[in-house]
């Protein structure tokens, strides 16, 4: 593969590698938060269910009431080991939690259980692919920690309310190295990362409903220099496309700040999304001291390697080795591969079409396009869909064995999908059998053919694409239910004999 | 004689032997804490009408013969236990009306026995101090001498046990807090090994350091009730997941050819004359028992009230950091939110808490971690490796509980640091997590009493009360009662 450097493919959509006329190159390193599927809260036996009414998800555990302690959910460990063998992390044999000290109303002990010094996880990385380039970003490390609650700020009174339902929901916190140097690079890691947790089932990846969000610290340098420059931090950005365009705004505010002479401070920044900008939170400077230390209430964790190997030994395919394995046993084309194995879901439901006897490039033809738009009309994830992949392998056979046209597998295809019958009964219902009947296809060709006898001439005159006319014609009289071969065959042997 | 004046054995006894009742034990607990309770102030909360119910109930599981070793006892329990549906108020303003609607793991397993809950004890707030006059609601007092501190933090449920306010009580061990008020109080406190004791339901001090234990008249109870109380709880990932050895077993057991470490750092100029007399005496007696008096050095022990200090307030400053006027307690106005946090805080704690909350966050603070908080922890290791080291050549080892008797209410509070010195023996045993027992040994000349500190390897508290039982049994202090 080449590198970026030398990549010529590059689209001319892609953001440039430089800024300000190749004077600049960004720096940027993500802190992706992503909220763990277990079925209770890291500290305590509540449900991590989203939606459900304000601190009805509540125990005097999470709430911080005196007295009550932290009881480590097994699980969540589990996930946190499992992310960072997918992400070719170290596994910590011994880690620890700490406290982060700040007052805040949504935190309800005055400090968040997290971990600090001892990480479960460390030095990992995942490969992405930019423009055709596959790059590498290296993960510093995986941590675990606890969500606060969240402030409500309605009815215009001088109060706000506080929703204690998502404190202590396990959320895993993925810091990258700052590998990464443009807003589409960022944007490809983010989904990379999303691809992977849900791969695994460690976190469903919904954006919208905070289940993954992210952090981008961005920085510029002269091209050529090695220090890092002056950082901001962006915060709490909840979509790949305001990942990048929130990253590429900042980037240019950062290149025209220092263009004009200015300095870029340390600070937090949030994303508009509206208004396309970032805007400054608080500085650094007042920024608090979060003075961690080792969580007391907490004994250390252990992980010995046979609980690795019990948890390594659950890992699945993983979306690039999916992704290979696709090119080389299905002989499909790298763009095909991508889309196929971007969700473990249709990734599956191919490979279960193809088993089902379907040819591997025309189920891939089917399902990026038939199945994909009729999923998408109606909002349905691939495991809903009515149409399933055995079905479409029996559409297939009849497409091969000449039953019905390609044509027609169309109407038969969104026919199967809304009714959820097989193929067969389609066809028959429908009388969308193909005619093959030599002497029925003939009649139907002298007929359109004695009807256009002026394009005849032009055709004889040399016009050769008047072909595709009167095929067309033809089709048209018959209700396109005839073999398109024959058709061919017999127009062009009538034509010929003309 | 009353009923409150006896231990939990001998009700045990007259309990099944159907010679007494429940209410029987109570009756004569509440005229005598109506009796002497406006002299002693023990209490912060009585619970009287709860613990007729417990009563009644009590009786009719003896009646039923289902009857356990506490039924029918009525145990006074320190006001930072959380008692479900009972004002839990850990003597503190800022606390000052929550009703926990949990009940913590040792209360629940007294409750399960069919104990009577007497009342809640005075404290110092939050378990902080020495003496129980940094308590938010009223300072308790000597019973020996009335003008003198019963000791702390759990000076209430020591006095009350002095007293015979109850038959037995729990108090919670930080830095000494359960064992100096019983040695100034002239009665039994066991601190067990960190991680021996459940502690869901504690209102945390110092999570690392924090531990419950019982106090009691004589050490047979102490080892009953910690019968009870001991033992794994999957609420608390700190409690150790070990089988409980039974307590009482290690009752009467000799103890000669047991070697009794005496560590010269603990026999320190300034120290009273008369504790040091009566503490020699002690080692004395157990050495006519046959044990063997060897000598062990503890050579880290003038760093140990230091290090407590910078670990035991960075954790509570931390762990008081809940009680910021947002969900429940006290909550003091402001104009905004930053201004209610700081009247709340300023309002709501005393001085001596709001002094550890300070000196805690400068410890933990960014810069200074690796100069106070970091330093500590590597001190609390050398301190526990002293421990180890001691004991390889000792099973126990024997020090006074505290440098001298109970001294005057307000002689030491315009004077932290002179405070913080008298929990000096005893706050090593919280660092190194080991157990620790202190018992009556003597009498100063005017009359206190003074306690025998018997310290043991981890979770080998049956040596100490193996130890403890063998001196007490040869001795009559522990049958002295104050006179009020
Ligand atoms: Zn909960």
């Amino acid at each position: 593969m080449s590198n970026d450097i030398n990549n010529t493919q590059s689209s001319p959509a892609a953001a440039p590698p430089v800024w300000g006329n190749g004077k600049y190159e960004a720096v940027i390193g993500l802190e992706v938060h992503a909220q763990m599927l277990t079925e209770t809260k890291i500290f305590c036996g509540c449900p991590t269910k989203f939606g459900a009414e304000p601190n009805t998800q509540t125990c005097p555990v999470d709430i911080g009431l005196p007295g009550v302690l932290p009881v480590l959910n097994r699980k969540a460990v589990e996930y946190a080991v499992k992310t960072g063998l997918a992400m070719n992390c170290t596994v910590a044999r011994c880690s620890r939690f700490a406290r982060k000290n700040y007052f805040y109303p949504d935190l309800p002990k005055g400090y968040q259980v997290s971990q600090y010094e001892l990480p479960i996880c460390e030095h990992g990385s995942v490969e992405i692919v930019v423009d055709g380039a596959v790059k590498r970003v290296g993960i510093t490390r995986i941590h675990m920690e606890e969500d606060a609650g969240k402030n409500i700020h309605e009815g215009g009174g001088p109060y706000s309310f506080v929703d204690l339902n998502r404190a202590g929901v396990p959320l895993m916190e993925i810091v990258s190295e700052p590998d990464i140097r443009s807003p589409r690079e960022a944007a490809e890691y983010m989904k990379k990362l999303r691809a992977i947790l849900r791969y695994l089932g460690v976190c469903d990846g919904n954006m919208e409903q905070g289940s993954l969000r992210c952090d981008a610290n961005v920085s510029i340098r002269p091209v050529g220099q090695k220090e890092f420059g002056t950082r901001t931090e962006l915060k709490n950005i909840n979509s790949f496309r305001f990942v990048e365009k929130a990253i590429e705004y900042e980037i240019r505010r950062q290149v025209k700040l220092v263009e004009e002479g200015g300095r870029v401070v340390q600070e937090t920044r949030l994303w508009d999304p509206a208004a396309g900008i970032t805007q400054s939170m608080r500085s650094k400077e007042e920024a608090h001291d979060y003075r961690y230390f080792p969580e007391p209430d907490l004994v250390p964790i252990v992980v010995d390697q046979e609980w690795i190997d019990r948890i390594e030994a659950t890992l699945p395919e993983l979306p690039d080795a999916k992704r290979e394995r696709f090119v080389s046993a299905y002989g499909l084309p790298e763009y095909d591969a991508d889309l196929l194995t971007a969700e473990r879901p249709v990734a599956e439901w191919y490979e279960a079409a193809v088993a089902a006897g379907g040819q591997p490039k025309a189920v891939s033809n089917w399902m990026m396009g038939e199945l994909m738009r009729l999923l998408n009309e109606e909002n349905h994830p691939i495991e809903e869909s009515p149409l399933t992949p055995d079905r479409l392998a029996g559409m297939l056979r009849l497409i091969d064995n000449g039953t019905i046209s390609g044509k027609i597998a169309k109407t038969v295809f969104e026919a199967m999908y809304r009714s959820g019958k097989d193929a067969e009964a389609v066809v028959k219902e429908q009388g969308l059998v193909q005619i093959s009947d030599e002497s029925a296809i003939e009649r139907a060709i002298d007929d359109i053919l004695a009807k256009h006898t002026a394009e005849v001439g032009r055709y004889k005159a040399g016009e050769e694409k008047l072909i595709g006319f009167f095929v067309g014609q033809v089709m048209k009289a018959m209700k396109g239910k005839a073999n398109p071969q024959m058709l061919n065959d017999l127009l062009r042997k009538k034509l010929a004999a003309w | 004689m009353k009923l409150n004046e006896l231990t939990i054995a001998d009700l045990r006894r007259l309990l099944d032997n159907r010679e007494i009742t429940p209410r029987e034990i109570l009756d004569d607990t509440y005229t005598r804490i109506d009796a002497v309770e406006d002299k002693v102030k023990a209490y912060i909360t009585l619970t009287k009408e709860a613990a007729w119910a417990m009563a009644e109930a009590a009786q009719q599981a003896i009646v039923e013969n289902r009857a356990s070793l506490l039924t029918g006892i009525p145990v006074a329990v320190k006001d930072n236990l959380c008692t479900k549906g009972i004002l839990t108020t850990c003597a503190s303003k800022i606390l000052p009306n929550f009703i926990p609607p949990y009940e913590s793991t040792v209360t629940q397993r007294m409750l399960d026995q069919g104990y009577l809950l007497a009342g809640k004890t005075n404290m110092d707030e939050f378990a902080m101090g020495s003496s129980t006059e940094n308590s938010g609601s009223h300072t308790t007092r000597n019973p020996w001498d009335l003008g003198r501190v019963p000791g702390g933090s759990s000076g209430g449920s020591a006095a009350a046990v002095a007293a015979d306010e109850c038959i037995a009580a729990l108090g919670s061990d930080t830095g000494g807090s359960i064992r100096q008020p019983a040695a100034l109080c002239g009665v039994v406190g066991l601190k067990p090994t960190y991680g021996r004791v459940s502690r869901y339901g504690l209102v945390a001090y110092a999570s690392s350091l924090d531990q419950i234990g019982p106090i009691t008249k004589n050490v047979t109870d102490a080892a009953l009730l910690m019968n009870v109380i001991a033992g794994h709880d999957p609420k608390d990932s700190t409690s150790a997941p070990l089988e409980v050895p039974d307590f009482a077993a290690a009752l009467g057991r000799d103890i000669r050819g047991m070697r009794i470490g005496i560590p010269k750092e603990y026999f320190i100029e300034g120290m009273d004359r008369d504790v040091e007399d009566a503490v020699r005496a002690a080692i004395k007696k157990l050495e006519s028992l046959g044990a063997e008096a060897v000598e062990v050095s503890l050579p880290h022990t003038e760093y140990a009230v230091a290090t407590y200090y910078i670990l035991a307030t960075s954790e509570a400053s931390s762990n008081l950091a809940r009680y910021d006027g947002v969900k429940y307690g006290f909550r003091a106005a402001g104009k905004d939110l930053l201004e209610m946090y700081m009247n709340t805080r300023a309002q709501g704690f005393g001085a001596e808490v709001k002094r550890r909350i300070m000196l805690g966050t400068y410890a933990l603070s960014a810069g200074y971690y690796d100069a106070y908080y970091k330093k500590g922890q590597q001190a609390r290791t050398l301190i526990k490796q002293d421990f180890d080291k001691a004991f390889t050549t000792a099973d126990v080892i024997v020090t006074p509980t505290t440098p001298s008797a109970a001294f005057r209410i307000g002689e030491k509070t315009a004077d932290p640091l002179q405070m913080y010195l008298s929990d000096i023996f005893t706050i090593s045993v919280n660092l190194a997590g080991i157990p620790a027992l202190s018992l009556p040994c003597g009498f100063t000349g005017s009359g206190l009493p003074v306690g025998l500190q018997v310290i043991g390897k981890h979770f080998d508290e049956a040596a100490l009360f193996t130890v403890a039982y063998a001196y007490e049994q040869s001795t009559e202090w522990h049958l002295r009662r104050p006179a009020l």
